[in-house]
């Protein structure tokens, strides 16, 4: 009994371990631990910039974390968001650029739509691939990514490169397609606000529809869902459809909230991260919303932290990085002693009916 | 053809060889954690720390292969930490890879600005190339595969090692069954953790050596993120290798020679974009897996953690 509580714990005991490793790093860089957790906090909620950062960072995460944990719930692991962010800003940006004369309230959501478009086929055929050919989709996601990541870099180092720039991008997209931004004098943009609202529509789809528990029967159980009448081809389509649109969009909002141009390379990984995000939320998105905070607040206050205490803002990446291997660990761990205690009872109940050996 | 421009053709080419080897390292190892069912995505951070430790290694310990002994036990130390959750607890792989690239990438760059840096640790004894007497005479290949340094020649000597032993011993043939059915395997009476601890270390081991030549083969020094995506290219070369050590090593040369012939394109301007070339061999992966070119199958149990999970 004492076992299964701490069992329950173990994801908290994991989070204070790689905290506490954290302290030994600060300490051994010949820093306070103490202050620098504190201007950590500070930078990432104190202080209306760093707090403006926060948003700015945990954008990208939320959309394209939602992306992740919907294929995730039907059962999918799609590391293509990286490419699916990409193909979203080339949309986003494309439309932005190019479109003119339209106001911002029909401007923007066309752009936002082109690059959910634009995401959600580039998830299509690793899903097509995996449902009629077999192949996983593991695979051939990671593969697109770099597709997608170089195709950008053609585009924005090519035929729509700003003449005289020094670096690849392409020109300004017009002020109508820009996300307005929601703390004057900062770059906070409006891309929160609608990654959070998305998230709580896809709660409720989830919570709520036919859609949302289809899904989470084919990722419970394949075999039984399809012998219970349901679609699984069809669900999961949807699902790594629906998953690639929102990673799009993470582009989209870098794209229109942020840089305002394409950059050729412009995620660092953010793809990746958002399988991290999603993961550790369980797919469920309002954790997505929860962990994209989380690790949004870590970036923005560990610049605040390299500057006042001098800690290298790498120490974040060492964290995070110790926190998720401990937490997915104890999150396994703690599944293998459920399923044993489980095990246990059923003997003990055997033993009761039968008698012991 | 000009002296000048066989000059040129042997250089590039004697490039590609070079911007081959750590890709093609890393993929030959990650071929065994593949085979037994394991996806390495945490090669990219085994490689990273094993960049890191062939520099502290070399200046610590004294010379090249001293940092070489180092990163092989850092990428094979990596890979145990990946080994535990993945094999042992059953967690997924993929989340757990991702950690511990995040978790390479932030510690290496700590360390060195804290650890070597302010040591003064910058360059250190790093490796020459060694031409390879009577062979390095030969037209072509000679100047291209035999005067480089000893980390190209331990990468041509391993994948066909390698190859005999998947293909041609029985624990080659218990590590495929360990990949493609745990069950059955486990039923013969194979220790199937056990293969895939050894595997995954492997696997580590072999990245660890790809990073001591980035950090002490193409360079002498270690920079921040230095591996810049090798390993999942690494990993792209197994899939386009089919998961055999010498596709592998093969679909490795693609990845380099692509990557040699886009500094060529840039630097005299072809008239084509130089992502052409480098995006040329992601596509015919791609193209392999959905049967259209050749055929290509992953093992069937890659990605699956074993005993199974009852839901």
């Amino acid at each position: 009994m004492t076992r299964l509580v701490f069992a329950r714990l173990l994801p908290v005991w994991a989070v204070l371990l790689a905290l506490l490793l954290g302290m030994i790093m600060v300490w051994f860089a010949g820093a306070n631990p103490i202050q620098a957790y504190v201007e950590l906090f500070r930078g990432a909620f104190a202080d209306v910039f760093g707090f403006a950062t926060t948003l700015v960072k945990m954008t990208p995460l939320l959309f394209a974390g939602l992306g992740v944990a919907i294929a995730l719930r039907g059962g999918l692991y799609n590391i293509g968001a990286e490419g699916q962010i990409y193909l979203g800003g080339l949309a986003a940006a494309l439309v932005g650029i190019y479109v003119h004369g339209l106001p911002s309230l029909a401007h923007i959501p066309l752009a936002m739509a082109a690059a959910f478009v634009a995401g959600g086929l580039w998830a299509l055929l690793p899903i097509t691939l995996k449902l009629w050919r077999g192949v996983n989709e593991i695979i051939t996601t990671l593969l697109m990514n770099y597709i997608a990541i170089l195709l950008v870099s053609v585009i924005a180092s090519g035929p729509l490169m700003e003449p005289g720039a020094p670096s690849p991008y392409t020109p300004p997209l017009e002020p109508s397609a820009h996300l307005p931004v929601i703390i004057r004098m900062t770059d906070a943009h409006a891309g929160v606000l609608v990654a959070v609202a998305l998230a709580f529509t896809l709660h409720f789809i989830f919570a709520r529809t036919r859609f949302g528990f289809q899904l989470r029967m084919v990722g419970a159980n394949p075999s039984a869902a399809a012998y219970a009448g349901l679609s699984v081809s069809w669900t999961l389509l949807l699902a790594m459809v629906a998953g690639g649109g929102f990673a799009g969009l993470a582009g989209a909002s870098e794209v229109m909230g942020l840089k305002h141009r394409l950059f050729e390379g412009f995620s660092p990984g953010y793809g990746y991260d958002a399988i991290v995000v999603a993961f550790l939320s369980n797919g469920q998105p309002l954790g997505v919303v929860a962990m994209s905070l989380f690790f949004g607040a870590l970036r923005s206050g560990a610049n605040i932290m390299q500057r006042s205490v001098g800690i290298p803002v790498a120490i974040i990446f060492a964290m995070q990085g110790l926190a998720v291997l401990f937490l997915a660990s104890s999150l396994a761990l703690r599944r293998r002693l459920a399923t044993a205690h489980r095990g246990e009872q059923e003997t003990r109940q055997a033993q009761v009916i039968v008698g012991p050996r | 053809m000009s002296i000048l421009e066989n000059a040129l053709l042997l250089s590039a080419l004697a490039s590609a060889v070079r911007l081959t080897t750590p890709i093609g390292l890393a993929a030959i190892g990650a071929v065994i954690s593949e085979r037994s069912g394991v996806i390495n995505i945490g090669l990219e951070g085994m490689m990273l720390s094993g960049a890191f430790a062939a520099v502290v290694g070399s200046h610590y310990l004294g010379g090249p292969w001293m940092g070489l002994l180092a990163a092989m036990v850092a990428g094979g130390v990596v890979a145990l930490l990946l080994a535990y959750p993945s094999v042992t607890l059953g967690a997924a792989q993929i989340v757990v890879g991702v950690a511990i690239n995040l978790a390479a990438f932030g510690l290496t760059t700590f360390l060195d600005r804290t650890l070597l840096r302010p040591a003064g640790i910058e360059r250190v004894a790093a490796f020459h190339p060694v031409p390879i007497p009577y062979l390095s005479e030969l037209p072509l290949v000679g100047p291209v595969l035999f005067m480089q340094n000893p980390l190209v020649y331990l990468m041509l000597l391993l994948a066909p090692a390698l190859t005999v032993f998947v293909f041609r011993t029985p624990w080659g043939l218990a590590l495929r069954a360990v990949g493609e059915n745990p069950r059955a395997a486990d039923t013969a009476g194979i220790n199937v953790t056990l293969v895939r601890y050894l595997a995954v270390a492997t696997s580590g081991i072999f990245a660890g050596m790809a990073g001591a030549f980035l950090s002490l083969g193409h360079l002498d020094l270690f920079t921040e993120n230095m591996t810049a995506g090798r390993g999942f290219i690494a990993l792209a070369a197994v899939i386009f290798g089919k998961w055999h050590p010498l596709g592998a090593l093969a679909a490795a040369f693609v990845f380099g020679a692509a990557d040699a012939f886009q500094l060529l394109v840039q630097t005299y301007n072809l008239g084509f974009p130089y992502q052409f070339p480098l995006m040329l061999p992601y596509v015919l992966a791609l193209l392999a897996l959905a049967g259209v070119v050749g055929r290509s199958a992953a093992p069937a149990a890659a990605g699956q953690p074993y005993p199974a999970e009852e839901a």
